[in-house]
């Protein structure tokens, strides 16, 4: 590693420090200050002043937002208990709603946040573009010096020392499932308090889920394996990896669950978003723009690492584009012009939102535009992904467009060799994926005819209550959230980058069923020149086993491959070729096509 | 039936699957001292330099073999006794076979240097090989490479990986130099500088030192030079590994001779792979052929004969390839640092000095006898198609797009090829065929 490598890696990780360290810097004022924000109404402010007031919590500074939180917690409790309890005694006011007055539990998360953000004083909410610098500056400084002098290297394939990385290498079979167990527990356990009273869906839920794991074990069982490729060398370990992941998954969980607790990040953002489309960062604007931070810095460091490779480095630039711009700066602008928020590379059910009641509301009556942007996601769904995939394969979309993938490409790329390769592993990932196809249509025909029939209810009996609205609050929860983020990204240095992408995304089911049975794609194998070494199966992100197939001289065709292309760049024999073409698939796919004698009559055992 | 193969190697392994494929009543026996399970050789390198572990280089999981009836057994074959049947082992009974295949394998080669024998010392061949570049590489201040061959470079791409300095002797005047032609052999030889490797061509190894404890610590050249070095490899090529078949009364020479239905001078003893040598090697190829391809197709055609379907050992068209550091290289036919008179090359090289295409065809009769590729794919399937019609070179020319394997958006340098062979003949040829799958099998499936 050169000076400037070890100076840029120094520099990330002041950046990284800061940024972790901002959420404590600020001190939270309590006063009538903190209720300065939109959205709120003035009986509600009132009444929260009064009961801190009250309480004698007016004008108390709180050191973190943990006690602010708490304190507020109760201050909006006592304003509800007080509101509800005047409004019966002496009647809402003449011409205000039951909602302006009375103080509706759902108004709290909206509320605890933007108190906090009034709230805050110190260091980064007094300057929060000095602190932009300091972390997604230096971040980015950082970054490219770490990443510039790779442009200097003789180009060629740069694997070296991987598996002996503590922050690459992995994890074994054991430590690897006991994180990824203890990860699924934590989530539904949360799951269950995040729904609140609902427990009889949490019940259904862990019900269902302990079926389907209960299934997937029978099914394991009954064609009994030894254990699978473990990921895992034997001395040292991946402590660095996994205290990235521990990173990740805390910082997904905080977005998702608890983003009143990320507020400074928040408020660091806020200029950018200001000057974008006008308004005040959201977490999502922050989360945007992040990832997209992320994908075109490392990005970057994908082309310098595959400059001899043109697939890859017109691939790379196009997810860097496609985020930057359809994912990230368009839909801001569309806000910025009065239309609604749309991400147009987004496909249902990827995107699982597409046909809620408020998106499709929203759309439709948002003029012209609006209802363009709703024909042209269903489009896209009924006519683009089959057709695009029947040219080129499902790449077109998983590693050239889509936004999880580019991730998954960049940030993902240093762990694409942790995808475990074993077929128990191809199982699994085979149950999952199209379980979650299914949960994502059935949730999505509930939906529909709730919108269609306006009835929430579909089913309710003494034993079974189905409401489409929990139903899709819990995809939200476990698909949308825990899934693709927690575990899809927290993931990368566990259990390889396309985790969400090969296990959990519904998309790239619909995808690769195409891709499967209606599809040009294959990877070509060059006659009888591989070697067995291992190179692009170790590589493949997607956990194909790809040296099974070429080592017979057999032609790949995998639902789950997404043309990263990675395998024919890694094979130091030249032996695999993305290509497409109608002719021959199937013969050339088939089992045996042997590299010597060809025997027709040869009954297959094995 | 008890079929025994000695070797867990690509040979053995590719005969034991085979011969499930085609019976399932056979029972059969792998025996390695190597490994507990097959593994890639070729792949080595990779385990040292940090790109896969050991388990990523096993092609069939553990579990493979048993659902496959395929039974292994670690042990040392110490001796034959073709007469009783069996194998004497290192440890516990001796194993009786109804027939055997011996798939040895090879083991590098040793020229009577003094020191060779010294601590510090290796080859690389086997995975208790690699264990010992390993066990030594800890503090090494400079290795010493002796032999300038495909695993010469691999072992000082290995070293080099770990930023180990590497001196690398090599005894020709330019790398390799008796399979690449000239500009090939000198492109990978200025590739190997560039990388900083320390190449010394025309040097031999004279000696190597031993410092009072048994271990090597420096070598002197031929030309008298003294290197220090902390470790010594020695990649001077291999040999057949059939030492423990003396007094089995199983012929040999450097190899097991064997006939073109791999079958040694004794009933039911099959030879294949690295350790076989043909006794009547097919036009154009050599009596032993140690590379990763042979064995595969010997241990597939030894399955049919040993499963009592005669069928001849044919290899078909010669084919090869290796990667010089960053440099691919693919050969298909008769391409050499020596070839005969009557063949004329057309070579193009990249001005990048990392690519060229070379094809090469009979002057008299005019169809291509080899394409000897650096830094750009070509379809095996198309080149031997050609190879084996003897295509007239200009045909092969006009349509060398069909050959191009390399990814998707990289530049096709068919035309300039052409190019240059329109100078060197001053014609006036023109490219018909670009890089396109569709073509390719159109081509190499007319009828259909
Ligand atoms: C580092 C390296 C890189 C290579 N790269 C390439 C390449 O890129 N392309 C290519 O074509 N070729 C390559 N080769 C050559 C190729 O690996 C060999 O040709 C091939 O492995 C030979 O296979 P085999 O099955 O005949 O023998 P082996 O693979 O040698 O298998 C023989 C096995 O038998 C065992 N054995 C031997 N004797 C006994 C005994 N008495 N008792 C018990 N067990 C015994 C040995 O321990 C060994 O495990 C490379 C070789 C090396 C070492
Ligand atoms: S098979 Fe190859 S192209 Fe497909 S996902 Fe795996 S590495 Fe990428
Ligand atoms: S296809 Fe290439 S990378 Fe994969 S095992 Fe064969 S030679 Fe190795």
């Amino acid at each position: 590693m050169s000076f400037i490598q070890k100076l840029g890696l120094g520099v990330f990780v002041i950046a990284l420090l800061i940024f972790t360290m901002a959420l404590g810097l600020d001190q939270f004022k309590l006063s009538d200050k903190s209720l300065e924000f939109g959205g709120i109404s003035e009986y509600h402010k009132q009444e929260i002043l009064a009961q801190a007031e009250k309480r004698g919590s007016l004008n108390k500074v709180y050191g973190a937002n943990f006690s602010f939180i708490k304190e507020f917690k109760i201050l909006l409790k006592d304003a509800q208990n007080s509101l509800a309890k005047k409004a019966k005694e002496q009647g809402v006011p003449e011409g205000v709603s039951d909602w302006d007055y009375k103080l509706g539990s759902w108004k709290f998360k909206e509320y605890t946040p933007a108190a906090l953000k009034a709230s805050a004083q110190g260091p980064v909410s007094g300057n929060p573009v000095l602190f932009l610098f300091l972390t997604f500056g230096l971040g980015i400084i950082g970054g490219l010096l770490y990443i510039l002098p790779i442009f200097q290297a003789i180009p060629g394939i740069k694997n070296n020392h991987i598996y002996h990385n503590p922050m690459t290498r992995g994890l074994k079979l054991g430590p690897r499932a006991l994180f990824l167990g203890a990860t699924i527990i934590g989530v539904l356990v949360y799951g269950i308090t995040y729904m609140g009273e609902k427990y009889i869906w949490s019940a259904i839920t862990g019900g269902i889920a302990l079926l389907i794991i209960g299934l997937v074990f029978f099914f394991e069982n009954q064609r009994r394996r030894n254990p699978a490729k473990s990921a895992g060398p034997s001395q040292m370990t991946a402590w660095l990896g996994v205290l990235t992941g521990i990173y990740l998954i805390a910082f997904y969980i905080l977005l998702y669950w608890k983003p009143e607790l990320i507020t400074a990040w928040i408020t660091i953002v806020n200029p950018v978003s200001k000057a974008l489309s006008g308004n005040d960062a959201s977490q999502w604007f922050l989360y945007g723009l992040l990832y997209t931070v992320i994908v075109l810095v490392m990005g970057i460091r994908m082309i310098a690492k595959y400059r001899h490779n043109r697939y890859q480095m017109i691939r790379t630039g196009s997810v860097m584009f496609f985020q930057t711009a359809f994912a990230f700066l368009l839909p801001e602008i569309m806000v910025r012009l009065n239309q609604p928020y749309f991400d147009f590379k987004n496909i249902w059910p990827l995107n699982y939102t597409f046909f809620f009641d408020w998106n499709i509301n929203n759309l439709v009556n948002s003029g012209g535009m609006g209802v363009f942007m709703m024909v042209w996601g269903i489009v896209l769904v009924v006519i683009g992904v089959p057709l695009f995939t029947y040219f080129f394969g499902k790449r077109w979309y998983c590693s050239w467009v889509c936004g999880c993938g580019g991730l998954a490409e960049t940030l993902g790329d240093p762990y694409r060799q942790l995808s475990d390769k074993s077929l128990s592993a191809w199982r699994f990932e085979r149950w999952i994926i199209h379980g979650v196809l299914a949960f994502a249509i059935i949730m999505t025909v509930l939906v529909l005819y709730t919108y269609f029939t306006g009835t929430r209810t579909i089913i309710k009996s003494s034993l079974l209550t189905i409401n489409s609205d929990s139903i899709r609050t819990w995809y939200g929860f476990l698909i949308g959230s825990a899934f693709a983020g927690v575990v899809g990204t927290g993931f990368y240095p566990l259990m390889g980058n396309r985790v969400w992408c090969r296990f959990g995304c519904p998309l790239a089911a619909y995808l690769g069923l195409v891709q499967r049975f209606k599809s040009r794609f294959r990877i070509t194998t060059n006659g009888g020149q591989c070697i067995s070494c291992g190179n692009c199966s170790t590589y493949c992100e997607m956990g194909i086993d790809v040296r099974w197939y070429a080592q017979r001289g057999q032609d790949i065709v995998r639902s789950s491959c997404v043309g990263c292309g990675v395998c024919s760049a890694v094979c130091p024999r030249g032996v695999l070729r993305l290509e497409n073409s109608s002719m021959d698939v199937n013969t050339r796919t088939s089992e045996v096509r042997t590299l010597h004698i060809t025997d027709d009559k040869i009954e297959l055992v094995g | 039936m008890h079929v025994a193969i000695i070797g867990n190697g690509i040979s053995g392994i590719t005969a034991a699957r085979f011969i499930r494929k085609l019976s399932s009543k056979h029972r059969i026996t792998v025996i390695s001292a190597e490994t507990d399970y097959f593994f890639s050789r070729t792949a080595l390198m990779y385990i040292y330099m940090g790109h896969m572990r050991h388990e990523d280089t096993k092609p069939y999981e553990d579990w493979f073999w048993k659902k496959n009836k395929i039974d292994l057994l670690k042990a040392y074959v110490k001796a034959v006794d073709t007469n009783n049947k069996q194998l004497i082992l290192d440890q516990g009974r001796p194993l009786t076979y109804d027939k055997l295949i011996i798939a040895s394998g090879s083991t590098p080669n040793k020229f009577g240097w003094p020191g060779q024998d010294l601590k510090r010392v290796g080859g690389l061949y086997s995975y208790q090989d690699l264990e010992n570049m390993e066990n030594h590489s800890e503090g090494l201040q400079r290795a010493v490479i002796v032999g300038g061959g495909l695993i010469g470079i691999e072992m000082a791409e290995m070293y080099h990986s770990r930023h180990i300095p590497v001196t690398f002797l090599v005894r020709e005047k330019s790398y390799w130099n008796a399979v690449l032609p000239a500009e090939e052999s000198d492109m990978v030889s200025r590739h190997i500088k560039e990388h900083g490797i320390d190449l010394r061509l025309s040097t031999e190894l004279k000696e190597i030192i031993d410092d009072g404890n048994g271990n090597a610590c420096a070598v002197v050249t031929n030309e008298g030079e003294r290197i220090e070095c902390g470790y010594v490899g020695l990649t001077a090529g291999v040999h057949p590994n059939i030492k423990f078949l003396e007094g089995s009364g199983i012929e040999s020479q450097r190899g097991i001779i064997v006939n073109e239905y791999l079958e040694t001078n004794i009933p039911d003893v099959y030879a294949i792979g690295d350790c076989a040598q043909a006794s009547q090697p097919r036009p154009g190829r050599r009596p032993i052929e140690a590379v990763w391809y042979t064995g595969r197709m010997m241990g597939e055609t030894v399955a049919y004969n040993v499963c009592g379907k005669q069928i001849a050992y044919d290899p078909g068209i010669w084919f090869n390839s290796a990667k010089f550091i960053d440099i691919e290289y693919q050969i298909y036919g008769d391409i050499s640092g020596r070839m005969p008179a009557h063949y004329q090359s057309i070579y193009w090289e990249h001005k990048d000095g990392q690519k060229a295409i070379r094809i090469a065809y009979d002057k008299n009769e005019g169809h291509v006898v080899g394409f000897n590729l650096m830094g750009v794919r070509y379809r095996h399937e198309v080149c031997e198609k050609w190879l084996r019609d003897k295509t007239p070179v200009e045909e092969v020319l006009q349509n060398l797009g069909l050959a191009n394997f390399d990814p998707e958006f990289y530049k096709e340098y068919e035309e300039e090829v052409i190019k240059t062979y329109n100078q060197q003949a001053g014609k006036q040829l023109q490219l018909k065929k670009r890089r396109s799958l569709t073509a390719a099998l159109k081509f190499l499936n007319p009828i259909r």
